[in-house]
């Protein structure tokens, strides 16, 4: 079942284009690892896909064009992690969890046993329901990730779609959260998530799509998106590879002496 | 649990308050009447003396007093969510600043004093026309970044041309009406003022206590309360609108009263446990107990000398607010 069907999609910001004639498509099972330079275009494909940007070209949501979603409709098909952490007031963690609920509690309804157990699984998966009453601006940077993770989560919905859900984890939590993604793909959802951390998404993603400056330049399994050749001319950097239970291990290791000379 | 039971206790208390200073609101005034007295006057309807004064003069004084604290605590408590900064306020849009310019006009070109309705009806024009320019400078995008832009541009507009009336005004006694107009003031108000207000009031409210979930959201920042089913341009819409129907109505019959839409969410904030769905309601009731017992110490203070309740919640107000940020620095230190 395709979740995400982008064609022709180009996507202009401030008069540069950003995105230029992009074609990807999510199934269910997925765990798609969005990879690429700063600046490649990854952030604004994901707001895309929500509607934000005005763009050239289909996005369909679960077979219906984003734009012609109404925001709640939207809302109960794709989550979405923003790559800012912020959090405005200082609320205690379950409650900015429970706001993933929203969507699908209709008027004034108060949240039912079915929410509140949903809200309790993504807090456990994401490992923070133990600070569940500490109030949420006063946690640490990757403490804050998680909880507004564990929100997403709470969306409960088939297409995940995660702006750098790493950045600011420590190791464990970084895996944790690389494993609880890719679970959920293997349950039937999908999930795309930007990375900047190769090791990571070599080893834990289903599938690789490498972006830069707003063109896909290869799409598949990690083994084959990750080459010597494509993280020289397109990250400028040499890396280390092998291989560990089947999987690859990608390790950047230097900035690489291109031809240019740069 | 214990947090939604402390939240209805705040409720209780605050809805108490507000009884409790309403009909003190009733009661006190240059004629003594004693409390038993004046309630009944009020309910039994016979056309006493006192009936008379508690009808025409204290019971729209309170009614307003009661409304205007009530919009000023509610769009204090939107605003501030909306723009996710706790130190938004009413007058950040410029629609207060803009209905004293329309009521000031009033003065100044003589209507207010050719015809009773046209201040108050000057100054909505005001408002509206502050509502037109803002929604015109920010578009549907929900951009709220443009929206306090806008709001600072319409109100440094609407305070230069205030001046230059005042600049120019024909005579000193237009200047000074004008001045002691802009003070803020609920004194010799009729049920005229009331019955004028309270539509545009209530509209206000009805948009802005609406906004609730919308807030919730809005604590993760605009994209990710949209990627939660949040339609930004309604809530937009709804913000600016629902804040120039109910302030507007209320600068239009009181002139502006500074402070209790900034204050009021502010102190009320951490009593909800932040949220900001459940500090409406709080800030309502908290912004009507505010100007209501105000308009009481304004009549006990200084009874003969008719001093303005807009002067006395900003000398109030300020130390206060100065009270605020000493304890925020001390606890970010």
């Amino acid at each position: 079942m395709t979740l995400l069907s982008i064609s022709g999609l180009s996507v202009r910001l401030g008069g540069k284009t950003v995105l230029d004639g992009l074609d990807l498509s999510v199934a269910a099972g997925e765990f798609v690892g969005l990879i690429g330079p700063n600046g490649a275009g990854k952030s604004t494909l994901l707001r895309t896909v929500l509607g934000f940007l005005p763009h050239a070209g289909t996005v369909l949501v679960d077979g219906t064009d984003t734009m012609a979603l109404r925001a709640r409709e939207r809302a109960r098909r794709v989550a979405y992690l923003a790559q800012e952490r912020e959090i405005a007031w200082a609320v205690p963690v379950e409650t900015i969890v429970a706001l993933g609920r929203a969507p699908h509690r209709p008027g004034f309804a108060a949240p039912g046993a079915r929410d509140a157990k949903i809200v309790e699984e993504a807090m456990r998966r994401m490992d923070v329901a133990a600070f569940r009453d500490r109030i949420a601006t006063e946690l640490s940077g990757g403490e804050k990730a998680r909880v507004l993770t564990a929100r997403a989560l709470a969306q409960d919905t088939p297409l995940l779609l995660a702006d750098e859900p790493t950045a600011g984890l420590d190791p464990a939590h970084q895996i944790a959260l690389m494993r609880q993604f890719g679970a959920l793909a293997a349950s039937g959802r999908g999930v795309v998530a930007s990375l900047h951390d190769l090791g990571l998404a070599a080893r834990w993603c289903s599938r690789l799509v490498l972006i830069a400056r707003g063109r896909i330049v290869a799409d598949g399994p990690p083994a084959e998106v990750l080459t010597p050749e494509r993280l020289r001319d397109v990250y400028s950097v040499s890396a280390f590879f092998a291989e560990v239970d089947g999987q690859p291990v990608v390790h950047p290791l230097d900035l690489a002496h291109g031809p240019e000379g740069g | 649990m214990s947090e939604t039971a402390r939240y209805r206790l705040l409720i209780a208390a605050l809805a108490t308050a507000t009884l409790v200073l309403f009909l003190l609101s009733l009661t006190v005034g240059p004629a003594a009447i004693a409390f038993g007295d004046s309630i009944a006057a009020l309910l039994g309807g016979k056309a006493s003396e006192i009936g008379l004064i508690m009808r025409e003069i204290r019971l729209p004084r309170a009614v307003l007093g009661l409304m205007i604290g009530a919009t000023l605590g509610l769009s204090g408590a939107v605003l501030q969510g909306y723009l996710r900064n706790p130190l938004a306020e009413p007058g950040l849009l410029g629609i207060s600043a803009m209905a004293s310019l329309g009521a000031v006009l009033a003065i100044y070109s003589g209507l207010a004093a050719a015809f009773m309705l046209a201040l108050p009806l000057a100054a909505l024009a005001g408002a509206v026309l502050a509502v037109v320019v803002i929604q015109a400078l920010a578009g549907g995008r929900g951009n709220s970044l443009i929206v306090i832009l806008a709001g600072i541009a319409v109100s440094s507009f609407a305070g230069a041309m205030t001046s230059l009336a005042l600049n120019l005004s024909p005579n000193p006694f237009a200047a000074l009406e004008i001045m002691f107009w802009m003070l803020g003031s609920l004194t010799d108000r009729s049920m005229t003022h009331v019955w004028l207000a309270a539509p545009f009031i209530l509209a206000g409210w009805a948009m802005l206590a609406s906004l609730g979930r919308a807030l919730d959201a809005l604590t993760l920042g605009p994209e990710t309360a949209a990627s939660m089913g949040v339609d930004m341009r309604r809530v937009q819409f709804l913000a600016v609108f629902g804040t120039a129907a109910s302030v507007g109505a209320a600068t239009a019959v009181a002139g502006a009263i500074g402070f209790v839409g900034l204050v009021v969410p502010h102190i009320l904030r951490p009593l909800v446990g932040a949220r900001p769905s459940r500090l409406l309601l709080a800030s309502a009731l908290g912004g009507a107990s505010v100007v209501l017992a105000a308009d009481i110490l304004v009549r006990l203070i200084a009874p003969s000398r008719d001093l303005k309740l807009g002067v006395l919640t900003a000398i109030v107000g300020a130390p206060f607010f100065l009270w605020l940020v000493f304890r925020a620095r001390r606890r970010l230190a």
